[in-house]
């Protein structure tokens, strides 16, 4: 479903379906087989694979020279790997969750992300923070964030949130190639765990060689008519769900991924808003002060005339609750979304 | 030296919380099984169980008091049910229930219950520091109440550690710091993460005394906690302990422990702690008989517990946008309604007025 509107040019069109998780571990493993400075660290990626799986077999093939764990000591490893960066090397370091930047902040915002501008372009920090984020499995508010806004507010981090496993592959290339620090947030729900079942969309075709996806393209992973709507992760798949059931009802929406938020394709967003003259924007980041207010402030100076009615769906500015009914209450879900889009449609 | 009853009463307490965490092991997988999928089943998200680290939490917990102040990390049960957390209202946290601790927002990693003082963090050594501010609360009252800490040995990594132990030093505050050294932080050995093998000897930098006990045995953490909190209590500043605990099951539930070493999986289920507390009870003279008591009625207690539990409400959906905050401003219109949800008279909160 997530892939019958893609338009994929250049690379080859596969029957090789892999998870998101498989995907994400090939374009690492590329990368570490044809440049020796690359290399990854963080807590139990070596023996256990990462928690979530972000680096299943990685061991095996490179040892632990290259595919470290390390002491729960973030700022020191994350701190690290800026370092090593700026010695040249081009380090990954693995945020377990991206709940836990709290203790490491610093060594993320001051350092990793300043130091290119701080000392007047004369350093770069050419490394990737991979993280897992999202909610859906009921670990509460420490465990269960997305922090898009938060990394994407503060300048200096480009940030990366693939989908589906074809871009997942794509955008790691790019990200361990790019000269700039990559925050690459890898949503937990869409990984393809075996213990944490994905909805059926991030799994799809992938070529076996490499290939990039440039960074700040969004993805129309549906074309239509009536409303647009913008999100990215998870919601991707709730989007293109709910345009289904739209679509039934004779409602065209519009589904953009946006794929990076730093850099952001605003030109797809507003092309989009040209059309349609609706907005409807889905994040499974808090509400205020976020991507949905970034996204629909743009259109705004973008595409003013245009807009007729804008919406947006995001975790209402509450921590993310524990039990089953509440998380699902804060969380969008699909029907939020189908009902969000036909209100607009009205 | 400690009595044949403060013995019985942590005899109790362990297999309390070893029946607890077994019984646990039953309900989380009902709805898992025969293909484990997180998201099934009555109690949600992850669950890291305590058994084998039995004999640190009642070790230390007979020496506190329900005004002293314990946080735990992610793996708390033990210490919770040493330390008087009613276990029903545990209980019914943990299965997400309204009646739960806390409401079902905070869930097993996340316990907080005010009348024992006690509360946890989910974060990595993050315990630690608001145990030093217990503590400090307590030496600005002087009162003579104390904090302890508990942590896991992969969190004494952790710079919110070592920033509490010297924070606590400097201040000579009312703080014990309980390392549970339980081999594994996940599936990182010890010895691949630090090359201290006595995680005590981190007391050594910051000028308190640190402690080590290496057996796994409740009387001995009874002994050394004893002294710490004493000294706590008396003013004369913290205390680091580390107890040797073991891993009897996977760091959470779900975990096939594919990296841990069958004979070390072996080694921890046969050093139990309470069998060997059991054994000083026998050579104190308790018989088998008294044993099997304290035993039945602690798994009823734990039974009574879980059904109790299992029968309260779910929350409502909408008390999902309750105690944001305590004093929630009144023109917070965070439920994604428009401003005009707000109530008018918005300067009841306004205080100038
Ligand atoms: C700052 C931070 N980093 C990483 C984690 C993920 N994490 C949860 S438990 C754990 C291992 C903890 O090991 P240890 O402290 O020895 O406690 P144990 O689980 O063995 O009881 C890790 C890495 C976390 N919760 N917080
Ligand atoms: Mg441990």
């Amino acid at each position: 479903m997530a892939t019958e509107s893609r338009d994929y040019t250049e690379a080859t069109e596969t029957d090789r379906e892999l998870t998101m998780s498989r995907a994400m571990v090939e374009a690492i493993a590329w990368e570490m087989r044809e440049n020796e400075e690359v290399f990854y660290m963080g807590e139990d990626v070596a023996d256990y694979g990462g928690i979530f799986s972000s680096t299943t077999g990685l061991l095996d093939e490179f040892g632990r020279d290259r595919v470290m764990d390390v002491p729960i000591s973030e700022t020191a490893y994350l701190g690290a790997a800026v370092g090593a960066a700026q010695a040249g090397m081009r380090p990954i370091a693995e945020l377990m969750f991206v709940d836990f930047f709290g203790v490491a902040m610093d060594q993320i915002y001051n350092n990793m992300a300043k130091n290119t501008y701080m000392s007047g372009g004369s350093f770069s920090v050419p490394m990737v923070l991979t993280t897992a984020v999202g909610g859906t499995y009921n670990d509460a508010g420490q465990h269960s964030q997305t922090l898009y806004g938060t990394f994407a507010h503060l300048p200096g981090m480009k940030v990366v949130v693939p989908s589906t496993a074809y871009d997942a592959k794509g955008l790691m290339h790019s990200a361990i190639r790019d000269d700039d620090p990559v925050v690459y947030m890898f949503h937990k729900r869409l990984m393809g765990l075996g213990w944490m079942p994905s909805p059926s969309g991030p799994k799809t075709g992938v070529p076996k060689d490499d290939y990039t996806i440039p960074f700040g393209e969004a993805d129309v992973k549906r074309p239509g008519d009536d409303v647009t709507v913008v999100t990215l992760g998870l919601h991707v798949h709730r989007a293109m769900e709910a345009a289904e059931q739209l679509d039934d009802d004779g409602i065209d929406a519009e589904v953009i991924d946006l794929r990076t938020l730093v850099p952001l394709d605003t030109e797809t967003v507003l092309d989009s808003v040209r059309k349609t003259g609706k907005l409807l924007v889905v994040d499974e980041d808090y509400q205020s002060f976020g991507v949905t207010g970034e996204i629909i402030a743009r259109a705004a100076e973008g595409a003013l005339d245009d807009l007729s009615a804008v919406k947006r769906l995001a975790i209402p500015d509450v921590p993310i609750p524990y039990a089953r009914s509440l998380e699902d209450e804060v969380n969008p879900g699909t029907d939020d979304i189908a009902a969000a889009v036909r209100e607009l449609h009205e | 030296m400690v009595s044949v009853t403060d013995l019985q009463t942590m005899y109790e307490q362990m297999v309390t919380a070893r029946h607890y965490e077994e019984r646990l092991v039953d309900e989380y997988l009902v709805g898992k099984q025969p293909a484990f999928d997180i998201s099934a089943g009555p109690i949600p998200g992850e669950l890291h169980l305590a058994a084998g680290h039995e004999a640190s939490g009642a070790g230390v917990c007979m020496h506190l008091r329900d005004d002293d102040t314990v946080t735990a990390p992610h793996r708390p049960h033990h210490i919770a049910i040493a330390k008087g957390v009613d276990l029903k209202r545990m209980t019914a946290e943990i299965f997400g229930r309204k009646t739960g601790l806390c409401r079902g927002k905070g869930g097993h990693m996340h316990l907080f219950d005010p009348d024992v003082n006690f509360a946890c963090s989910g974060i990595i050594a993050q315990g630690c520091p608001p145990a030093v501010g217990a503590a400090m609360a307590a030496k600005k009252r002087n009162t003579d109440a104390v904090a302890v800490a508990f942590l896991g040995e992969g969190a004494i990594d952790q710079g919110g550690f070592l920033e509490s132990l010297n924070l606590a030093a400097v201040h000579d505050l009312p703080v014990v710091f309980v390392v549970e050294d339980n081999d594994w932080a996940i599936s990182m050995p010890k010895d691949r993460v630090t090359d201290v093998q006595n995680g005590a000897q981190r007391a050594a930098g910051f000028d308190l005394p640190g402690v080590r006990i290496d057996s796994d045995d409740a009387t001995a953490v009874y002994e050394a906690a004893g002294e710490a909190v004493m000294r706590a209590r008396d003013g004369n500043g913290p205390t680091l302990i580390e107890v040797q605990v073991h891993r009897r099951m996977g760091h959470f539930m779900g975990d096939a422990e594919a990296y841990r070493p069958e004979a070390d999986i072996d080694r921890a289920k046969q050093r139990d702690s309470i069998e060997r507390l059991a054994e000083d009870l026998r050579s104190h003279g308790v018989t088998d008989d008294e044993l099997d008591e304290i035993r039945e009625r602690a798994h009823e207690r734990v039974e009574e517990a879980i059904s109790w539990a299992k029968e309260q409400p779910e929350p409502a959906p909408e008390e999902a946008y309750e105690n944001v905050f305590t004093n929630p401003p009144a023109q917070a219109a965070t439920d994604g309604g428009s401003a005009t949800d707000a109530p008018d008279d918005a300067g009841e909160t306004g205080g100038d007025n």
